[in-house]
């Protein structure tokens, strides 16, 4: 079966003008379609980095990145950009959501960059807030929400342009542990619906929940 | 994304800080304003010009002491004055054939006093051929005559506003009235005008020369018989005038030259103040600029987030470029209708009144102002790294 993500011999380094720094040093790994997979490591590891590039927000110094069977590691900005609209999904740490803004508006907001027509986005967004179980939180402002919900609007707002792929990055440690179990629930139950999601995380007894996990180590893969 | 969308989005930033928003606008509402206002109040003046010079009457030429120009000092034409009597009789003489006739002026500013009542009038001395060369008209009473004039006679003819203010409903005729010492009987009252000819009180120039002890004239005001033998009798009147001065002792000039030169002057005020009012337009555009970088800063999560989920460079420069063009087109707006007030408000006054270059020009400026400062924090805020704006604390 062709992975969904490729990723080979990914090398990517920062100039810091005297010195270069290495922060992945020839990473390759491949994410099959409905895996749910964790990149472990701790701060420093290079796993933010992995993350950032698997995510298409940067592009690595050398080495491939192939999703859906292209690479995409040579594309443009604009490119880039249209790709982590319709095939990436992002769950942060911090939520992300615009504040002042309502649930549904924050859900709304990947469907205005990409090019489902909008007559379609409030029905969307809504059922993706149902399906978070906020179906009764549509026009509350982001700023009234708990942080067990406004997680779970996140997660809405990652989902509803069905990505082909989930990233969340630490998405329950600005949670407590109760409310974090609840996101945990969530993850679980998106992955039996057949979602691919790739959990990036310091924590490695989160990392059990996920089926396959990767630890990361001064920029290379030591245990996967 | 549609631009319509961005432009909502655009709106609901705005709002989120409605006072920071209000102010940052008000540079450029006062910017517009203070155009507006300025050159409509020019406008007035303009106006208020013409009208006092055609009130003046038709088909006239001014014979002014010294050479007019904008090169010569205006007082040296004055304290150099040598225009006479004999100046006069030369032009009626010589210059008959295209002119109805020619008379003296002097003029004075004095108060008229009416037992308690005073009133400061502008005083004109003219010959008694004044009535036919001014579109004066006597309303009641009669003007002064030639022996009148000859035997130096006190006596005035009133404008209708001065004969209000002295003597209100009352019947003047035969009143008498001071200036300083002097006593004048008063023999007849003016038709109503308008402007400033009704402030007016004239009386023979050969009186005003004894009683204030005056010997040049202001000028000569000659009337031509038609429009088209201006031109000719202004020749005639030059002809007439080289026999007794030299060539830059006086000037010949038509209605139409004064009202151009004056309007031209009006047009260059108009345009230093519109210029002195679009550099605060300026500084409301660099407000601008000012709140918008403040306002990448703030945002540079929102910057981070909405490249994540897809939006392009451009998307999010447009987002903040239409932002500051959003404040300063609304502010351009509001600028002009409160110009347009300001010169409502002014009628009262003069003419005033906003041509529609002015306010098509406003707006242009107000749309151009906030491209050109909007300009380099759209281009900041498009350049965040999604991962340094993710990263931001």
């Amino acid at each position: 079966m062709e992975p969904l993500l490729k990723g080979i011999d990914i090398v990517k380094e920062y100039d810091l003008g005297d010195v270069k720094i290495q922060a992945l040093k020839g990473v390759s790994l491949e994410v099959f379609k409905g895996e749910f997979l964790a990149i472990v490591g701790k701060s420093g590891s290079g796993k933010s980095t992995l993350m950032h590039i698997l995510g298409l927000l940067d592009t690595p110094t050398s080495g491939q990145l192939i999703l859906n069977g292209t690479d995409v590691s040579k594309h443009k900005e604009k490119e880039l950009a249209r790709i982590r609209n319709s095939e990436i999904g992002f769950v942060f740490q911090s939520f992300n959501l615009l504040p002042r803004t309502t649930t549904l508006d924050n859900v709304i907001l990947p469907l205005k960059y990409s090019k489902v027509p909008k007559n379609e986005w409030k029905a969307k967004a809504t059922d993706m807030l149902k399906l978070v179980d906020l179906g009764d939180r549509l026009h509350n402002k982001s700023n009234e929400l708990s942080g067990g919900q406004k997680q779970r609007v996140a997660i809405a707002r990652a989902l509803v342009n069905e990505p082909s792929i989930i990233f969340a990055d630490e998405p329950t440690g600005n949670l407590d542990s109760r409310t974090g179990q609840e996101i945990i629930d969530l993850f679980l139950q998106l992955h039996e619906q057949g979602k691919t999601i790739i959990l990036v995380t310091h924590d490695s007894d989160l990392a059990k929940i996920a089926k396959r996990q990767v630890v990361i180590k001064d920029g290379l893969i030591v245990e996967a | 994304m549609q631009l319509a969308e961005t432009f909502r989005s655009s709106i609901s930033a705005l709002r989120a800080n409605m006072v920071r928003t209000f102010l940052t606008m008000l540079g450029v509402i006062i910017g517009v304003f203070a155009v507006l206002s300025l050159v409509s109040l020019v406008r007035g003046v303009q106006n208020y010009v013409t009208d006092q010079f055609s009130s003046l009457g038709s088909n006239l030429i001014l014979v002014a002491p010294g050479r007019f120009g904008f090169e010569n000092d205006p007082a040296l034409a004055f304290s150099n004055n040598k225009l006479s009597i004999e100046d006069v009789e030369n032009i009626q003489r010589d210059a008959s054939t295209y002119i109805i006739g020619a008379t003296p002026n002097l003029r004075l500013s004095k108060t008229v006093e009416y037992k308690t009542k005073k009133f400061l009038a502008s005083l004109v001395g003219t010959n008694s051929d004044f009535l036919e060369i001014t579109d004066l008209e006597v309303a009641y009473g009669r003007p002064f005559t030639k022996e009148e004039e000859l035997v130096k006679s006190k006596v005035m003819v009133l404008g209708p506003q001065v004969k209000e203010e002295l003597f209100g409903n009352r019947d003047p005729i035969g009143e008498k009235v001071k200036i300083g010492d002097a006593s004048f009987e008063i023999i007849g009252v003016f038709t109503e005008k308008g402007f400033q000819s009704d402030e007016r009180v004239v009386l023979p120039y050969t009186t005003m020369q004894s009683v204030f002890n005056i010997d040049n004239f202001s000028g000569i005001t000659v009337k031509a018989k038609d429009q088209d033998s201006i031109e000719k009798a202004m020749t005639e009147v030059e002809i007439a005038l080289l026999k007794d001065l030299k060539k830059d002792e006086f000037s010949v000039l038509s209605q139409k030259d004064i009202l151009k030169s004056i309007q031209s002057v009006l047009g260059i005020l108009s345009m230093g103040l519109g210029g002195v009012a679009a550099i605060s337009l300026i500084v409301g555009g660099i407000g601008i600029m000012n709140i918008m970088l403040v306002s990448v800063t703030e945002r540079i999560r929102e910057i981070g987030l909405r490249k994540a989920l897809g939006a392009t460079s451009l998307n999010i420069g447009i987002q903040f470029l239409l932002e500051s063009v959003m404040i300063s087109v609304l502010g351009g707006i509001i600028g002009i209708i409160l110009g347009f007030l300001a010169a409502l408000a002014a009628q009262t006054f003069v003419r005033a009144e906003v041509p529609l270059w002015a306010i098509l020009l406003a707006f242009l400026f107000s749309v151009f102002t906030g491209v050109v400062f909007g300009t380099y924090p759209a281009l900041q805020a498009s350049k965040k790294d999604p991962i340094e704006a993710l990263r931001y604390e």
